[in-house]
């Protein structure tokens, strides 16, 4: 029941902000603060996911195969590999680390 | 509008890339003959729909792994239909977090769609009617295409072309990888919980453009890893977006004291560089392709918003 309850408030909230684009007149949104928190916090809030789900496990920290594959994925990102060959890259160096051991 | 310098970028964005390949006839008048230009938005629309549509799979594979049902599953990938979102939400559920905490996280996520759509309004003219369907699909990929058009007419082709193509391919990926993730079994063991953090590292990558969102991105981790410990689950990620509004306090006052507030290694170059020096001709030209280009071009829409 909680997940369907976070599925709706996520839902709802997206949509809505998208349907508010749409349809607030251009400038009421405009300012430079708001402009360039919009940007920003998104870059926050993906490097953190990204440190949480590499690193997390419950409440504590751990280095195991994800961080492989995550490292393997930065490389291919640095290589400018495509989107959906970074995140197999990630699942294969992870699965293979796992395999051995790791 | 806020810089002189972010005025002078036209809204017609001539010298924006191509999200594919195949590059659009590049002066065409915005009301010339235009069925060969037609069928170059359509290529280039379904080949950002296809590439991203099948990373669905990689969603639904690992929303299942979350212990999400096919249902729940399938509902987030038809009624949220933003893929970092959706993936922060199954992320944080599966670590246990509140209900309401995660969705706030896959929330604020989604609040950058509100300034594609604020571009995207004057950009195709929509009738009203239209408005509310349209908006489920004002998301990075389509908002990119539309932008990467000469014309209002491009623009409308890309954007439904993008739109329509990405959002069955989305959800039939996700029913697939949701049905198929019981077959796989175990998914750890095939490195499937790998997929959602390489998600938001690919969308993270064309974002770093300048030292602010390099700044940004790395005291967001040391928030994020330090939070976990004592906080319950999905809170550390949000306190981490406090990191933008830190970084942007710090960087008004370092412009005034030439020294780096910001202690943590490797940022430390030049967080006081002027704010726009990211949309320099480098910003837009040197990214490789499909969604790491189209979020990075489109995640400019915001300065450009006012122009018109």
């Amino acid at each position: 029941m909680n997940v369907w309850i976070a599925i709706a408030v996520t839902a709802a909230g997206c949509y809505l902000v998208k349907l508010l684009g749409l349809s607030v007149p251009a400038g009421m949104l405009d300012r430079p603060l708001v402009k360039r928190l919009a940007a920003l916090v998104p870059v926050a809030l993906l490097a953190a996911l990204t440190a949480q789900q590499t690193f997390g496990h419950g409440t504590g920290l751990v280095v195991d195969a994800r961080a492989a594959g995550l490292g393997a994925a930065a490389v291919a990102l640095v290589l400018r590999a495509p989107f959906l060959l970074v995140i197999a890259v990630a699942v294969v160096v992870t699965a293979g680390v796992r395999a051995l051991g790791g | 509008m806020t810089a002189p310098e972010e005025g002078t970028r036209g809204e017609r964005i001539p010298g924006r890339p191509e999200p594919s390949p195949a590059p659009a006839p590049e002066s065409s008048p915005p009301s010339g003959p235009v069925a060969r230009d037609d069928r170059a938005v359509v290529r280039d629309a379904l080949g950002v729909g296809v590439a991203v549509g099948l990373s669905g799979f990689a969603f639904g594979v690992t929303s299942a792994g979350a212990g999400l049902s096919l249902p729940q599953t399938c509902a987030l990938s038809l009624f949220v239909f933003t893929g970092a979102s959706q993936f922060a939400l199954v992320g944080a559920l599966a670590a246990g977090g509140n209900p309401l905490t995660a969705a706030a996280g896959a929330f604020f996520l989604g609040v950058r769609n509100v300034f594609y759509g604020l571009r995207l309004s004057p950009l195709l003219r929509l009738p009203r009617a239209v408005r509310p369907f349209a908006a489920q699909v004002v998301i990075d990929e389509t908002s990119l295409v539309a932008f990467a058009q000469p014309d209002r007419r491009g623009a409308r082709i890309g954007f439904t072309v993008t739109g329509l193509s990405l959002y069955a391919l989305w959800n039939l990926s996700t029913l697939a990888g949701a049905a198929g993730a019981a077959a796989l079994g175990d998914t750890d063991a095939w490195g499937l919980d790998a997929a959602g953090p390489a998600v938001f590292l690919a969308l993270l990558a064309p974002m770093l453009t300048s030292a602010v969102e390099r700044a940004t991105a790395g005291l967001a981790v040391l928030l994020v890893l330090g939070c976990t410990p004592l906080l319950p689950a999905g809170v550390p990620v949000l306190a981490a977006g406090l990191a933008a509004p830190l970084v942007l306090a710090l960087k008004g006052r370092a412009f005034r004291a030439p020294r780096t507030p910001e202690g943590h290694g490797g940022d430390r170059e030049s967080p006081r560089e002027p704010r726009d020096a990211r949309g320099g001709p480098g910003d837009a030209n040197d990214a490789p392709g499909g969604v790491r280009k189209s979020v990075e071009t489109v995640r400019d829409v915001p300065e450009e918003g006012g122009s018109r």
